[in-house]
């Protein structure tokens, strides 16, 4: 029997809870001692919303955008885009390190452990997605002092819209590493992935704004999976459901996820068939 | 009826987030001929009432029964019966009614004829103008002193206030403001008088026995240009230690500490805020917006802008009944 044939059995749940745990150890250790990491996930939405949020303070005092029932402050709006893109980045530099593990070996190791290779990678995504959840929270917290006051409930409401638009991402990460064969590719994706989706999204400006702007733009942000991540974040914040972004949401993470395990196949590995080209 | 009272008062407990029960906001839509009415417990528009031309000035009757509506072109004044939701009278007011005020006891208007340069007193009972007097160019803010015993008005080319005997309507004192004052407001002890100006941006508090000016402030709002900062409606909590000034273009209501005279903060509101009106509770502050053409509601416990409210074209002024 080969090894790429070989098909873990389904293991007892004491089994994969364990593997669950070791993974999670890891990624926990791993994010909190990358100090510089760590610094930066809370720091560059920090920046955005103390310098670039301040030239556009009274940009959208003209119009009510729901899921707000009045008037707000560029600062109001900007920060569940924020809280998005810091899970955008995350899901790509966890991906960075799903390249890097690969290229150590340590994916090896991961990856022989004898359960179902879609467990083990949604473990490790679910992993990644909890270890952010914290820092989301400091961001969001932090933002109180720039007036972004919503209610109290709004925070637990939109805990598990934070924890689906982080799998989502992190499973689009889960993607990209999946068909990157090198560390070295890395830089493209920050400049044809985290820039492009960030910036055709609702992120930075409601949908009605950008097709003042641009109807290509619009569009775009209209069909772009970040823009749905943006408002399921900005709706719960306000304690509203919106089922288009959860659906959304949930349909191409589930999308990401599938083609990741597939990526991740042994023998269907894009990035091996690549590597023997 | 007392068990429908108790009712009511439980009601009201169970829900303290909505203290307000039954009370309904009035907006006069200066450029739609019409007065919209708000429902204060479910914060949605629940009539129009067509009324006369160009409504500015309204308030409500000390018993909440009747609004008061100021039509600039029809020179009279609509009442409005405030559960049916509909004008149930006429006031002939003389010329151009803009603001007015009415008395403590609720018998007198006073208003402020724009294009005739005078006040003139109306006694409702009799839906007559029962006396007038001249007062500087364009008078246009008016006030009824607590104790019932004087009259303020402001002009706005004159730039004065203007303090008359209640009873006479003779003249007591005139003092020089800054540029375009508009609203005027007695403190509750009646010892000092505030008004806004509208092209300085500023409040200044007047000493009602000498006329001295014996406080001033200027508003100043960081990103928003400076032209765009007009004082114009004015309103004060009963204890008067909250005093609300809405700031016109700036989009926003400025909540100022009587006491020193600084802003404590502002509050976001809809486009060119021209007046504002405190809830009988005090618990809610509302704004009329003239060119989004909506309200803004303001919860005075969590000082909070919750949620903003079409009105009409061009919403003006601001009553509240119980």
């Amino acid at each position: 029997m080969s090894i790429t044939s070989y098909v873990a059995p389904e293991g007892p749940a004491i089994h994969r809870a364990r593997a669950f745990a070791g993974i999670a150890q890891r990624e926990w250790l791993r994010f909190i001692r990358q100090h510089g990491r760590l610094a930066a996930a809370i720091v560059r939405p920090l920046i955005w919303l103390a310098v670039f949020s301040a030239g556009f303070r009274n940009a959208l005092g003209l119009s009510i955008t729901p899921p707000y029932q009045t008037y707000i402050l560029y600062e109001v709006y900007l920060v569940p885009g924020l809280v998005a893109m810091m899970l955008l980045f995350h899901g790509m530099q966890t991906s960075l390190s799903m390249v890097y593990d690969r290229e150590m070996g340590s994916m090896r190791v991961l990856l022989t452990c004898p359960l179902p290779r879609r467990y083990l990678l949604g473990a490790r995504l679910a992993a990644t997605t909890l270890v952010i959840m914290p820092v989301v929270l400091a961001f969001l917290l932090v933002a109180r002092f720039w007036d972004v006051r919503p209610p109290w409930a709004g925070y637990a409401a939109a805990a598990p819209a934070i924890l689906l638009s982080g799998l989502m991402l992190g499973a689009f990460g889960l993607l990209i590493s999946s068909v990157i064969r090198q560390l070295e590719n890395f830089a493209g994706v920050m400049n044809f992935v985290i820039f492009p989706m960030f910036f055709t999204s609702t992120a930075l400006y409601p949908l009605w704004r950008l097709e003042d702007a641009s109807v290509v733009i619009a569009r775009i942000a209209a069909l772009n999976p970040f823009t749905y991540a943006v408002e399921l974040i900005r709706f719960s914040l306000y304690l509203h459901v919106n089922a288009t972004a959860l659906a959304v949401v949930i349909g191409t993470g589930l999308l990401f996820f599938a083609a990741a395990v597939l990526g991740y196949q042994p023998e269907r590995a894009w990035s091996v068939k690549q590597a023997d080209a | 009826m007392f068990k429908l009272v108790v009712l009511c008062v439980v009601v009201c407990g169970l829900f303290a987030a909505a203290p307000a029960c039954a009370e309904t906001i009035f907006i006069s839509n200066e450029q739609d001929n019409t007065v919209s009415a708000i429902d204060g417990a479910t914060l949605s528009l629940v009539a129009t009432v067509p009324t006369g031309r160009r409504p500015r000035g309204i308030a409500s009757s000390p018993d909440g029964k009747f609004i008061y509506v100021a039509e600039g072109d029809d020179n009279r004044i609509d009442v409005l019966d405030a559960a049916h939701r509909k004008v149930v009278g006429q006031i002939p007011s003389g010329n151009d009614p803009e603001q007015f005020a009415l008395s403590q006891d609720g018998k007198r208007i006073f208003v402020a004829n724009e294009d005739d340069n005078l006040v003139s007193a109306i006694d409702i009972a009799k839906k007559a103008v029962v006396n007038s007097a001249p007062v500087g160019v364009e008078p246009e803010g008016m006030a009824a002193s607590h104790n019932g015993k004087l009259v303020a008005a402001t002009s706005e080319t004159t730039s004065m206030v203007h303090l008359l005997d209640a009873g006479t309507l003779k003249s007591i004192n005139n003092v020089l403001v800054d540029p375009r004052p508009r609203s005027v407001e007695f403190s509750p002890d009646d010892k000092t008088i505030w008004v806004t100006s509208e092209l300085a941006g500023t409040l200044t508090a007047l000493a009602t026995d000498t006329g001295k000016i014996i406080g001033h402030m200027k508003f100043a709002i960081p990103g928003v240009e400076r032209e765009h900062v007009q004082a114009v409606g004015l309103a004060l909590t009963r204890d008067g230690k909250r005093l609300f000034v809405a700031l016109g273009p700036a989009n926003r209501v400025a909540e100022v500490d009587p006491a020193n005279l600084s802003v404590r903060r502002y509050f976001l509101v809809g486009r060119r805020v021209w007046h504002v009106a405190l809830s009988p509770d005090e618990g809610r502050l509302y704004s009329a917006n003239g060119n989004s053409g909506d309200i803004s509601v303001v919860d005075l416990h969590s000082n909070e802008v919750v949620k903003s409210i079409p009105s009409g074209r061009g919403p003006w002024g601001v009553a509240v009944t119980p």
